[in-house]
């Protein structure tokens, strides 16, 4: 469903993405895992059309985007790790704006809303301002703005940053309700247990490349067991990335 | 799926313009305010301060003798006068459009007539001033210089050249049939027969007289178009302080998309099937929207108020008024496309308002600046706009006087569009 060939991508002489190559299939979760500064965000912005490749292609059910207005990207949904939404307005009118983008209008754009508003839970919300809203339930909207459009593709960037564990919960319940679904999700997280629970698949990136690509049963097989019998995800990583602080 | 996002851009911009009540009625009382402390301060009547710059004025000599010649010729050397020689007609478009402060029309016979006035108290030629209403002080300075220009003009006529002599000769003769009585009329042939005296010594040795009289009076007529249009200071201040805070909300405009950067909101437009075209277009179409709004509801207030009519075109004040909101909402682009944070780009760009504004005259007309500051204002959108406004409302000229306010207005926005579409980041650092 979504194909990621041989990107790249500097900022001046900085190399932030150097030869990146994956994949996401449909119902499949991959959650993208890497210090700061490995190129995670760069190379979802890219899929996202955010950022423009230096090299490589981005494609998406076997087409590349084009252009800006490409109807292509109509099947790619961005949650962005930003509370991407306008405290001013209401949840609904927000939801309105952002599905209007994708050409949702009249009862069908109603139809979204009402449809997403319910999967996140704030379906007697609608009409309430977002800035009265808490944070769980803001990062539950952004979710909702994404998956609006119910694009094949959901790109979900460090989504449960800043909230409490019944937020992160739900946005799991919603997640994998989405992966059951059929849709293809893309998911950075700097939560090693998030990873666990959620991906079928996982890719580790440092300094632009990428190191690992291999199911969690496959990842741990890299690595001596614990105490527990079972290999740590978070020793691989450590493994791969080395220790060193990188803020 | 492009007009229906460029409506869904437009809604949300209007949304969230109207749901900050507070903001809201400052953006449109604070304009009001200040405009209404201006306009009572430049209602007209001539107390603005000294001039730094040279009075334009024009002077019509209809009468050819030596006497209005020798004016002419005075007050084209005084250095505090920029005159200029156009016919009565030209000289009174140009009063109404501002173009010059006072216009000076010396009627036919003049000089003949104030020679006559002068030595026996004849009938005193009339010499027209029409005037700029909104330069009241400019007015009492070409006054004030003109006396001067005619009595030396007048005097030295009188007492040493040939019109003079005429003039004092043919006094003399018509001295017995001028009704005077018999004392006086002796003592004026004395007086007389001393200057014509005077006259041939001067010839003979080359020096001339002075004057004793103001041999003139003056009519003073405001030149507004539309009939008994008075003029009315609000108006031009009214004008001056829309555009300010016209462009205050442009400035807005601006700093809400970058807002919308720092937020992350951008990254969800930049990954919708959006257009460029469509995104730029239906930000500049709201902030045209808000920022015609900002003006008319300004206006409406001065004329409910303060009486402010718009003399002119009405639909000349609409293109003005359209032009100038296009103008600023590019402007709010331009400003999105060099800002990088908000707080820092509405400090940069509050200030290069509030100098566009002053330069183009909101605050206080740009005639009390110097000469070479006044020629530099004509890069400044917020002077046209201000000169638009003022030729539709106060001056009440016609629609063809909106044509060039509107037509450099619309040139400034393309210019902020074309800047914006050049300098606009579209892609994440």
């Amino acid at each position: 469903m979504l194909a990621i060939t041989g990107l790249h991508k500097s900022f001046g002489a900085t190399r932030a993405v150097d030869g990146v190559s994956f994949g996401v299939e449909r119902g499949q979760l991959v959650g993208l895992l890497g210090p700061n500064g490995a190129g995670k965000t760069t190379t979802v912005s890219m899929i996202a059309g955010l950022v423009t490749p230096d090299r490589g292609a981005v494609t998406i059910g076997g087409a590349a985007v084009s252009s800006d207005s490409d109807p292509v990207k109509r099947r790619l949904g961005l949650v962005p790790q930003d509370l991407a939404l306008y405290d001013e307005l209401t949840a609904r009118a927000n939801l309105r704006l952002f599905g209007s983008l994708y050409g949702l209008s009249g009862t069908a754009l109603d139809d979204a809303i009402d449809s997403a508003l319910r999967l996140v839970g704030l379906a007697d919300r609608a009409r309430d301002r977002v800035k009265t809203f808490s944070g769980g339930m803001k990062r539950r909207l952004n979710l909702a703005a994404g998956l609006l459009h119910d694009p094949d593709i959901l790109l979900l960037d460090e989504p449960t940053v800043g909230v409490d564990p019944q937020s992160r919960n739900a946005i799991f319940d919603n997640l994998e309700q989405l992966k059951s679904r059929g849709k293809a999700l893309l998911y950075t997280t700097h939560y090693m247990e998030e990873a666990e629970r959620l991906a079928d698949r996982i890719v580790i990136m440092d300094h632009g490349h990428v190191l690992a690509d291999d199911t969690l049963t496959g990842l741990r097989a890299r690595v001596p067991a614990g105490a527990d019998g079972t290999a740590s995800l978070e020793t691989l990583f450590l493994n791969l990335t080395g220790r060193s602080l990188r803020d | 799926m492009g007009f229906g996002a460029f409506v869904a851009l437009v809604r949300k911009d209007l949304q969230l313009f109207f749901s900050d009540r507070r903001a809201v009625i400052l953006t449109f009382a604070v304009p009001i305010a200040i405009a209404s402390f201006f306009g009572s301060i430049f209602r007209g009547g001539g107390d603005n301060d000294s001039e730094a710059a040279k009075i334009p004025i024009a002077i019509v000599d209809r009468d050819g003798s030596a006497i209005s010649k020798a004016i002419v010729a005075g007050i084209k050397a005084d250095k505090n006068l920029a005159v200029t020689t156009p016919s009565v007609e030209a000289a009174r478009s140009a009063v109404q459009k501002g173009d010059v402060a006072v216009a000076v029309i010396v009627p036919p016979q003049f000089g003949d007539a104030a020679g006559r006035a002068f030595l026996a108290r004849g009938a005193k030629p009339q010499v027209d001033l029409l005037f700029d209403p909104s330069r009241g002080a400019e007015l009492a300075m070409v006054r004030g210089v003109l006396t001067g220009h005619v009595m030396e003009a007048v005097g030295n006529e009188v007492f040493g050249g040939a019109q003079g002599r005429t003039i004092v000769n043919e006094t003399l003769s018509q001295l017995d049939a001028s009704g005077l009585p018999a004392d006086s009329r002796e003592t004026l042939r004395t007086l007389l027969l001393s200057v014509q005296r005077l006259n041939q010594q001067s010839s003979a040795t080359g020096t001339g007289g002075g004057g004793l009289t103001v041999p003139y009076d003056v009519k003073e007529d405001a030149v507004v178009a539309g009939g008994n249009a008075q003029y009315n200071g609000y108006a031009h201040s009214f004008a001056g302080m829309g555009i300010q805070f016209l462009l205050f909300a442009a400035i807005d405009l601006g700093t809400g998309i970058l807002l919308e950067r720092e937020r992350g909101i951008w990254k969800r437009f930049r990954s919708a099937p959006l257009s460029r075209f469509t995104f730029l277009t239906a930000r500049g179409t709201s902030g045209t929207i808000i920022t015609l709004l900002t003006l008319v509801v300004s206006f409406a207030f001065a004329m409910l108020v303060f009486d402010v009519r718009i003399h002119g075109s009405v639909l000349g004040f609409a293109a003005v008024a359209v032009a100038c909101s296009m103008m600023a909402a590019t402007f709010g682009l331009l400003v999105a496309a060099v800002g990088s944070t908000a707080a820092a780009t509405r400090r940069v760009a509050g200030f290069a308002v509030l100098i566009m504004v002053m330069l183009g005259g909101a605050w206080v007309p740009s005639f009390v600046f110097p000469a070479w500051l006044q020629r530099l204002t004509v890069v400044i959108p917020a002077r046209w706009a201000v000169d638009g406004l003022d030729a539709m409302t106060w001056r009440g000229l016609g629609i063809g006087a909106a044509v060039m306010p509107t037509v450099i207005l619309l040139g400034f926005a393309v210019l902020f569009a074309a800047l914006t579409l050049a300098r606009f980041r579209w892609e994440e650092a």
